[in-house]
């Protein structure tokens, strides 16, 4: 931003100047048109060369290219068109750059996860079994002798969806209703700030933390060290109902007022208005929210690991007893091999649960998409 | 839109009729909102009563004789580590942005903006995992490479053999929190007037200059706040950094097992914990509550600040 200089002094005057100096654009002229098309073909050439003729690793060879793509880019463009265009094709490549950097990371994931994990989620065996019983000694069997491969993640499946779905239970009236009292009651009262300043709050805390609340509030009421898929539920909820609250609020912003005026003109009570009306009209915005909320926290590990412990056996009771989760078995199978000295097929079953995740987790936001875009209320 | 036209009729009453289901309404929303500050207030009291013991313990029973020399170098840990991700996926994210709201068609830029909400989606383990098993390897020669070079730097002096190091656990959390600043920075890029814009390319700016002159200064306030958040989303990261890094004492070495951070030691060292150092530990994890929470405030405070600025256009 330029700031305004005194002109009456000789200093004012000549930063006034310095400044004219460089408002002044310098000139530009036209490029020639297939300059750009060369020097990409030029990279493109120089990754072959050096990946193919010079046997280099193929990062390294885009790395290099890249970087004397946009070097060739900028004094090609300097000397046909001058220093500003150069800077601005520079700017460009170094953003295009950008993008490609960031899909590296997830595209060599994905194909981590698929191809690791791909052959083992296929197996009915592996969703259907528990690791109940299996040891160190049947993996070592497995991977030496070829033996059966057994031991599956039923229980972390069955586990995951009974923890997730308390969480929702728990998260998504208290969530909806504060969406409501927000935008239907409050207003701009002092406490309507208060809360949306504590849902803003409750957002960053860190997962870890949650699943630390939930342990140490388990320890109060229950006794220090009661770990079970409640209180894993719990921790889910305080990361969840932020979440919902902010979706929620945001849906039912966009409600239009005259729905709700044309309804209580009609003398129809304001409850009434909320549940028949409003909250209708937002249906799919919020079915939508919560499916995204869902997505956030059923890939949680941390919390987990902290509150509900780890089991081996199928547990189907919230209230008694440590549980699995897909997160906490992935975790565990890659961090803790049954056998350290056989690692193979844990490291597999690591694999097929974070592909499932993976899946599930996508599965989801696709289809929160999908709900806000079919079952959109009509415009008119 | 309470019905108040008989407030000059009878200025005695001013109540509009209430039933009795408005009132159950009304009241199961306002009790869920004090719920949600029920709960934070529930967070920071459990905590402080779970890690009460370690203040009054004698120092000599601490892991580290004393729970100040033990949670210093994990906050030390935990904040370069975060930096770092931050300095790296800062850059990055608002090329991407940039790239969304600017450079790229618009259907292109939607389905970019999907995959980048993808990466955001993708569980915290699985990233871990890849660190582990696909990242971590391929570091190794470049960190050689820079304990051979630039090893006088104390920071490079000397490289691990199996690349589980800080400097990698960090590299993950940038790409873990680079979504989250891109979305922000997106959103802000997108709301720059397009008077401005349109000025600057009418002054004969190009691109780029009408970039730097009219969006990005719009925008800073934005991006200074989405980078807050991801910084503090990368500090309360956990199970990356606890499957990635092999962790050990302080170190300043960044490319050598060592070092940990607060979320990972919790991690990985609360499933055995019992008795003093399970408090140990919850007091380290309230200690990362407290550093969250503060970066979050200024995250808000920043971005805040933009929304006054913004409402004068």
């Amino acid at each position: 931003m330029p700031t305004l200089h005194r002109l009456d002094t000789q200093e004012g005057l000549d930063h006034r100047i310095d400044h004219v100096r460089g408002v002044v654009p310098a000139p530009v002229r036209p490029a020639p048109r297939r300059l750009g098309a060369v020097l990409g073909a030029v990279a493109v050439a120089t990754v072959l060369l050096l990946w193919l003729g010079l046997d280099l690793h193929l990062g390294l060879a885009v790395t290099g290219a890249f970087l004397l793509y946009l070097a060739l880019t900028y004094v090609g463009f300097r000397v046909a068109a001058g220093a500003r265009v150069a800077t601005d094709r520079l700017m460009r490549g170094l953003l295009y750059g950008a993008f490609v950097v960031a899909l590296l990371p997830l595209c060599s994931l994905l194909w981590t996860v698929v191809t690791l994990g791909g052959a083992r989620v296929v197996n009915p065996d592996f969703l259907l079994q528990t690791m109940n019983g299996v040891t160190g000694l049947h993996d070592q069997a497995t991977q030496q002798q070829g033996q059966l491969f057994i031991g599956g993640a039923y229980h972390a499946i069955v586990g995951t969806l009974l923890i997730t779905g308390a969480a929702t239970l728990i998260s998504v009236p208290v969530g909806l209703l504060t969406a409501i009292y927000l935008v239907e009651y409050a207003g701009r009262s002092r406490l309507a700030h208060v809360i949306r300043f504590f849902v803003d709050v409750m957002t960053g805390i860190p997962s870890i933390v949650a699943g630390l609340f939930a342990f140490a509030l388990w320890a109060v009421v229950f006794g220090i060290g009661t770990k079970d898929g409640m209180a894993g539920a719990v921790a889910l909820s305080v990361l969840m109902i932020p979440t919902v609250v902010r979706n929620s609020e945001e849906m039912l912003r966009i409600v239009p007022n005259e729905l709700r005026e044309a309804s209580l003109a009609l003398g129809v009570p304001k409850w009434r208005t909320i549940v028949r009306v409003v909250l209708p009209t937002a249906a799919s915005g919020l079915a939508s929210g919560v499916t995204l909320a869902i997505a956030r926290v059923i890939g949680e590990t941390a919390p987990l690991l902290v509150a509900v412990g780890y089991a081996r056996a199928l547990n189907t009771n919230l209230l008694e007893g440590p549980m699995n989760t897909l997160a906490v078995y992935a975790y565990y199978m890659f961090t803790k091999p049954l056998s350290p000295a056989y690692r193979d097929p844990s490291i597999e079953r690591a694999w097929a649960a974070a592909l499932l995740l993976v899946l599930v987790v996508v599965a989801l936001n696709l289809s929160a998409r999908l709900i806000a875009r079919f079952f959109a209320p009509t415009k008119r | 839109m309470s019905m108040t036209s008989d407030r000059g009729a009878r200025p005695g009453r001013r109540r509009t009729v209430r039933r009795p289901g408005d009132i159950t309404f009304h009241g199961a929303a306002l009790a869920s909102g004090l719920t949600i500050l029920a709960i934070l207030a529930g967070v920071a009291i459990f905590l402080v009563v779970e890690a009460a013991p370690v203040l009054t313990a004698d120092p000599e029973e601490l892991t580290a004789g004393g729970f100040g020399r033990y949670v210093l170098p994990l906050i030390a840990g935990t904040v370069i580590a975060s930096v770092i991700a931050m300095v790296v996926a800062t850059p990055v994210a608002v090329g991407i942005a940039l790239f969304i709201s600017h450079y790229a068609h618009r259907r292109v830029g939607t389905s970019v903006g999907f995959v980048v909400d993808l990466l955001a989606a993708v569980p915290s383990v699985v990233f871990g995992m890849w660190g582990w098993q696909v990242l971590a390897p391929r570091m190794v020669p470049l960190y050689r490479w820079l304990e051979a070079n630039l090893g006088f730097i104390p920071v490079f002096g000397s490289a691990s053999s199996t690349g589980r190091t800080l400097m990698t656990a960090s590299l993950v959390l940038a790409v873990m929190i680079l979504p989250i600043i891109t979305s922000v920075s997106r959103e802000v890029f997108l709301q720059t007037p397009r008077l401005h814009e349109e000025a600057a390319l009418a002054l004969g700016a190009t691109k780029w200059e009408m970039i730097r002159t009219a969006v990005l200064p719009f925008g800073m306030p934005g991006v200074i706040g989405g980078t807050m958040l991801g910084l503090g989303r990368a500090l309360g990261e956990t199970m990356a950094v606890a499957i990635i890094l092999s962790p050990g004492v302080f170190t300043w070495v960044l490319i050598d097992s060592g070092n940990s951070t607060i979320p990972a030691e919790i991690a990985l060292n609360f499933p055995e914990a019992s008795g003093l150092r399970l408090s140990e530990l919850i007091g380290a994890g309230l200690v990362l509550f407290l550093i969250t929470l503060a970066v979050n405030l200024l995250a808000r405070w920043v971005v805040a600040r933009r929304a006054d600025f913004s409402g004068a256009n």
